[in-house]
């Protein structure tokens, strides 16, 4: 069986305040873990050596669904199953409830929570390997080498955010609420991504994300989730987009966001989308637009080209199911 | 390096019994349940999260072990694995009663926490659809059953618990003139399946047990300068560090053929060959002890494919070798193929590529040695042969037969993945006997994935005719076998890629010439269907393009050509029954295939194709003259009897197939034989689970045995009723006289009238082959086998034009498997086989780094890189079961394992066809390349 090295003892906090007591002691020697679902794979993988686990399943506090009249705020331990089936979600933000209910399969929604996923680490087809396949190949910039099997002259880790819900938040104005002992300091969700997969955030060492806030989205917002993916449960996207937009009584859209993402470290954002009225030929200029922007990597394991042109059908049909009945996917 | 910090206690609840333990923070709650609380039933399969053979339910919601560090579960919380699922006193669940009645328990691995997950599913929704049942089970992968038996048990588990009237779970009547056979019953070990009981490899724990890891190439070629073992040997913890010349002695599965050494002496030829190996005190340790070995290499330049290997010049894997990278070559001829070719009136010609892939059974290979003072070695170890594991650990370990034992435990899945014996093996024997304790070696996922064995990738290149009125003439095959890096079954695989594709479809001239490559990459051999899937997928796509060449029903040509019973094909093989007509008719009606066929509109189609398969081969893998297969029967006045064969149950069934046979020849229910199976001490050579043998031949001679006792409780019986023996008769439970059914007597005691007359009860009996079949030429006699099975299938797809996904929506599967001695085992035989060659049409793919820093590197050696199908996608599988009765085989049986995989890959391909007009001559259909194809073919559609 592939063990994980014994590196670390587990703090289990029941407090905020405890558990980012506990951070700040250990900093970046210490590793949060709420699911476990990514983490501890990649504890077996060799890619964490932390002394201290700090579990924050006892932080009650952080698991709320809030849907207030400006803002709905998910708490980070909100699971993902959840997000997948809650009546509420699926009514406001639909969009979110299908993403989460495409996230991995059963068991993992079950343990996965929203703060886990918006905090994912990225992922790549040459780090998510077990220690000696790394050594293997010499190891890769994200972790212990000092190349990129991607890109080969790159200096920057171009693993891949492959997280289902930060498209989705995205598109839909999202920030986090990020909490340390200095106090808590709200992001919006574009600012808290960086392009660097060997880190793709910019939660401090000592920070503990906390909250996720969505502005309530009006009654015309329009919203869809896409994933490509070979099987029906289990993968990770190899393409993953969300689309919003605001549809008027005379079928005009404006205000469009598509973002993309499991491309590279940080989700795209497609800027500058035209307005107008909806018809086939602005789905085909927006789809258009995002083939363009969109420049996929063998960072995945599936065809590079094919992906790239699975961007302008997924946005497709990502219209069809925005401009259709709002309705999540079958979560079990 | 011992752990550095300190266990915590734990208090965890699991199945209402709260349990204090010491437990290590980096152990997840799966190594805590099974390791610390002996609740084994919860299974390990991936490593990491990808399986969900660990699925438990934490207050009654699946999730999964493996990924929940135990010290992270919240105090209080309510644990629930599969010993927790039945109720008081041992009442099975509805869940376990409903997989075990409806064949859902195969393997039975990854069923605990399938069974689990479909508890859950049935907590919150009574009734729940056929979607809802494969959401809820996406996670959960199976490899035996093709999800068909897992629903069909789930709606009977949801019926069960709604007290449904019709809902049962008693076996179905018997077939005509049978007490038992051709009834649905349950299976033997379909109990100790349905409630965690089974004990699999991994599940033994003895005292004093050390851990073993191996160290592996990380070089496709490289040769070994040096290796310094001094740091791990010093590390604390570790016993003992083993090196690959304390086990010269080369072996192999095929005694012509023996190039493997239990570690690599010298050279290294693929990325994850084994070098090196400890015995520690737990799998830390030994882990640890691993990156303190220093191994010095000289890369070597690698060949990763077959041509590279054959050119001039090729490095080669075997230095002085005859034959150089050539492992094998083979070139037959049957009749004037050339003229064939040059008088056909319609020719047609291809190039098809199949690429490798893996059996990726859920359970990973593991094995565990002791070595008492006594000299007596005892292997247990997941394997489907152990009496060839057997000869190889006595040969590589200088121990005479006597002193050496292997037991195989019950099997996690298999399908010709443990069909050799391993390096991994020998080393826990030989740790065993180095240090004096019990040594147990678990590979990891990734470890399976080096192990291999899968499928062969071939190039292969077909020319066939025929002439104007659909007569096939001859075909001119040749085919370039990517062996990998040792022979393996590589011998036969060569032959087999030609001699197993001269029925159902005959054709009057035929040349075969292929040519198997070392290459340094893990080892290929045996798979489901070993050595003709490929082909085969080539075959009947080629006979579907001539069908259309010829504007013939694809249907029409195959029965046109049709080699019928009792004949003799191309090449020499004796074909006995052949009831390929009946499936072909079978799966032409079911399907529609008239009046659906070419009407289903731009994206969907259908398809056709057939095979045949052996049912065991006519002569056994090392030359003797002894049975093939052996059974020994006992019996006693406790209305008992025990059945010994040494047979291995890898999930098919055959410790029931043999208790089914016992209990129609002596008036016995099932449930009332016990079966001892697979253990070299306790059971008469049986040469394991390959080549489909093992129904046609164990249940001979199981046949034998059993009737020879019937006879003598007959006569018992006769002489007590003072009526002719052959008036008596036995139905289970009891024995009669056929004059007046009212007379005779229970089972026990007629057994107790038997034992009085005859003293002490118990027979034997063998299965020996024919060995005046196959062709009088060389190689002849390989793909020689007393009975073959036939099938037809009919696949229909749905084409994706945009994405390029193909989405199989159901396949129609006619098999013959001579006679079903139980149709519920061969219904999941045949769903398993669809479901195993639709995964290697759609998805699956053994692929290699062919450039970059490390070539002949594995690419995603995991269960989530190397995708197998979740129940989400599986295609709907109606399974017809056809049966031509066998003259030679018991009661009229032949295999039904394999066969029906074979036709599964060119039906979809020719769906494909049928649905949107482009051939894909290469495997697997991944959606870029279904969308490449339509685009060459300028059928994207609108956009």
């Amino acid at each position: 069986m592939l063990r994980i090295a014994p590196t670390f003892t587990v703090a289990t906090p029941t407090t905020l305040a405890e558990a980012l007591a506990l951070k700040a002691t250990h900093g970046e020697k210490a590793a949060l873990v709420a699911g476990g679902t990514d983490f501890v794979p990649n504890l077996k993988h060799g890619l964490h050596a932390p002394e201290v686990v700090i579990s924050l399943g006892g932080l009650d506090e952080l698991r709320g669904l809030d849907f207030g009249a400006e803002t709905i705020a998910l708490g980070a331990l909100v699971g993902i199953h959840t997000l997948a089936t809650d009546a509420r979600i699926a009514s406001v933000l639909p969009s979110l409830a299908t993403a989460a209910g495409l996230i991995a399969g059963p068991q993992l929604r079950r343990m996965g929570t929203l703060g886990g996923n918006v905090c994912l680490d990225t992922r790549c087809v040459y780090i998510n390997q077990s220690e000696s396949w790394r050594s293997a190949l010499g190891y890769c910039l994200k972790k212990d080498g000092d190349t990129c099997h991607v890109t080969v002259t790159g200096k920057k880790c171009v693993a891949a955010a492959s997280n289902d819900t930060a498209p989705v938040l995205l598109s839909l104005g999202a920030c986090v609420e990020l909490a340390s002992p200095r106090g808590v300091r709200t992001l919006p969700l574009e600012q808290f991504y960086v392009h660097d997969g060997a880190r793709n955030t910019v939660l401090a060492a000592d920070e503990i994300l906390v909250r996720v806030l969505v502005p309530r989205p009006r009654e015309t917002r329009r919203m869809a989730f896409e994933k490509l993916r070979v099987r029906g449960a289990i993968d990770f996207p190899l393409l993953n987009l969300a689309l919003a937009f605001d549809l008027d009584a005379d079928g005009v859209l404006t205000a469009p966001e598509l973002v993309i993402s499991a491309i590279a470290a940080r989700p795209r954002r497609v800027r500058a989308l035209p307005e107008g009225l909806l018809t086939d030929a602005l789905v085909d200029r927006i789809a258009a637009l995002a083939f363009d922007a969109t420049r996929p990597l063998t960072n995945i394991n599936a065809d590079v080209e094919w992906r790239r042109d699975m961007v302008p059908v997924l946005v497709r049909r990502a219209f069809a199911a925005a401009r259709g009945p709002q309705s999540p996917p079958f979560a079990c | 390096m011992r752990t550095p910090t300190p266990h915590a206690l734990l208090s965890l609840t699991v199945n209402g019994d709260r349990h204090v333990v010491a437990a290590a923070p980096h152990h997840s709650l799966l190594e805590v349940l099974r390791y610390d609380l002996g609740l084994t039933g919860t299974k390990q399969g991936c490593d990491k999260g990808d399986c969900g053979a660990c699925t438990v339910l934490i207050d009654g919601e699946p999730v999964l072990a493996c990924c929940t560090l135990a010290a992270t579960v919240r105090p209080g919380a309510q644990i629930t694995t599969i010993e927790g699922l039945a109720g008081p006193a041992g009442r099975l669940d509805p869940v376990q009663e409903a997989f075990d009645r409806c064949g859902a328990l195969q393997c039975g691995f990854c069923q605990p926490g399938m069974m689990l997950s479909a508890r859950a599913l049935l907590n919150r929704d009574a009734a729940p659809s056929d979607t809802a049942i494969r959401e809820a089970l996406g996670g959960n992968l199976c490899r035996c059953t093709g999800y068909t038996q897992i629903f069909e048990a789930v709606k009977l588990a949801a019926a069960l618990a709604r007290g449904e009237s019709g809902a049962s779970i008693d076996p179905t009547p018997p077939a005509e003139g049978y007490t038992v056979l051709g009834a649905r019953h349950r299976k033997a070990d379909g109990h100790g399946k349905a409630t965690g009981a089974a004990v699999y490899t991994d599940d033994f724990n003895p005292p004093r047990m050390l851990h073993a890891k191996i160290l592996r190439s990380p070089h496709a070629h490289a040769r070994i300068v040096r290796i310094d073992t001094s740091r791990a040997a010093a590390l604390p913890g570790v016993f003992a560090v083993l090196t690959g010349e304390a086990l010269p002695r080369t072996y192999g599965v095929i005694p012509w053929t023996e190039d493997e050494t239990a570690l690599a002496i010298d050279r290294v030829r693929f990325v994850g060959e084994e070098v090196a190996a400890v015995a520690a005190v737990d799998e830390e340790t030994a882990n640890a002890a691993l990156r303190l070995i220093d191994v010095e290499y000289e890369p070597l330049p690698p060949v990763l494919t077959p041509e590279a290997a054959l050119a001039p010049g090729a490095p080669e894997l075997f230095p002085g070798r005859r034959g150089g990278n050539l492992t094998k070559h083979v070139r037959l001829d049957f009749g004037d193929v050339d003229a064939a070719l040059s008088n056909a009136d319609a020719l047609v010609e291809g190039e098809y590529f199949f690429e490798g892939t893996a059996h990726a059974p859920i359970e990973p290979h593991c094995a565990i040695a002791e070595y008492d003072a006594r000299g007596l070695l005892t292997l247990h170890s997941a394997t489907q042969i152990p009496h060839y594991v057997h000869r190889t650990l006595a040969k590589t370990l200088d121990l005479p037969s006597e002193r050496v034992r292997v037991v195989q435990p019950a099997l996690g899945g298999a399908f010709g993945g443990k069909s050799d014996p391993f390096g991994h093996e020998i080393v826990a024997a030989k740790l065993a006997m180095m240090t004096g304790r019990p040594v147990k070696i678990l590979l990891t996922r990734e470890e399976t994935f080096y192990t291999h064995r899968g499928r062969h990738p071939m190039q292969m290149h077909m020319r066939l005719a025929a002439n104007a009125e659909g007569r096939l003439t001859g075909l001119d095959s040749k085919i370039l076998i990517d062996g990998g890096a040792y022979s393996s079954f590589g011998l036969v695989t060569s032959y087999y890629s030609g001699q197993l594709l001269t029925a159902p479809t005959g054709f009057e001239t035929y040349r075969f010439d292929a040519s198997r490559a070392f290459t340094n990459k893990p080892p290929c051999g045996p798979k489901r269907g070993h050595g003709s899937v490929q082909p085969r997928f080539a075959f009947e796509i080629q006979l579907d393009k001539m069908a259309e060449k010829l504007g013939l029903d694809p249907i029409e040509l195959r029965r046109r050509n049709d080699v019928g019973p009792d004949t003799t094909t191309v090449n020499g093989q004796r074909i006995t029954s052949n009831g390929f007509l009946e499936c072909l008719r079978v799966v032409e009606q079911a399907s529609g295939w008239r009046e659906r066929r070419g009407k289903l509109g731009f994206g969907r189609g259908l398809g056709v194709a057939g095979s045949c398969y052996i049912s065991g081969t006519a002569y056994p893998v090392y030359p003797n003259e002894m049975p093939q297969s052996g059974v020994q029967v006992r019996l006693d006045r406790s209305g008992r009897a025990h059945v010994m064969c040494g047979a291995s149950d890898i999930g098919q069934g055959s410790d029931s197939m043999l208790a089914y046979i016992v209990a129609e020849e002596l008036g016995l229910r099932p449930d009332d034989i016990r079966v001892t199976s697979s253990d070299t001490d306790l059971s008469p050579v049986d040469l394991g689970a390959y080549s489909s043998r093992v129904t046609f031949m164990a249940g001979n001679a199981c046949r034998e045995a059993a009737s020879a006792l019937s006879t003598l409780v007959r006569e018992a019986v006769a002489s007590k009723l003072e009526v002719p023996g052959r008036e008596v008769a036995c139905t289970p439970g009891r024995w009669f006289w056929l004059g007046d059914p009212t007379r005779g007597m229970d089972t026990r005691e007629a057994f107790v009238l038997a034992e009085a007359a005859h003293g002490t009860l118990g027979a034997t009996g063998g299965y020996r082959t024919d060995k005046t079949l196959g062709g009088p030429y060389r190689g002849g006699t390989i793909g020689a086998s007393p009975a073959y099975s036939f099938t037809a299938h009919v696949a229909e797809v749905a084409v994706d034009v945009e994405t390029g996904f193909v989405n199989v929506k159901k396949i129609w599967a006619a098999h013959d498997c001579g006679f079903a001695l139980n149709p519920m085992i061969v219904e999941g035989q045949i769903a398993g086989s669809v479901y195993m060659g639709w995964a290697e049409a759609v998805m699956e793919e053994h692929a290699f780094a062919y450039g970059g820093p490390n070539p002949g590197l594995l690419r995603g050696p995991n269960l989530l890189d190397y995708r197998i199908p979740t129940t989400v996608e599986a295609p709907e599988i109606e399974c017809h079961i056809v049966q031509s009765i066998d003259p030679n085989g018991p009661y009229g049986a032949k295999e039904a394992g394999e066969g029906p995989l074979h036709p599964v890959l060119p039906a979809i391909a020719n769906a494909i066809y049928d649905a949107v007009g482009v051939r894909l001559d290469r495997l697997p259909f991944h959606p870029w390349r279904v969308r490449e194809a339509l685009r060459a073919a300028g059928r994207m559609g609108g956009r």
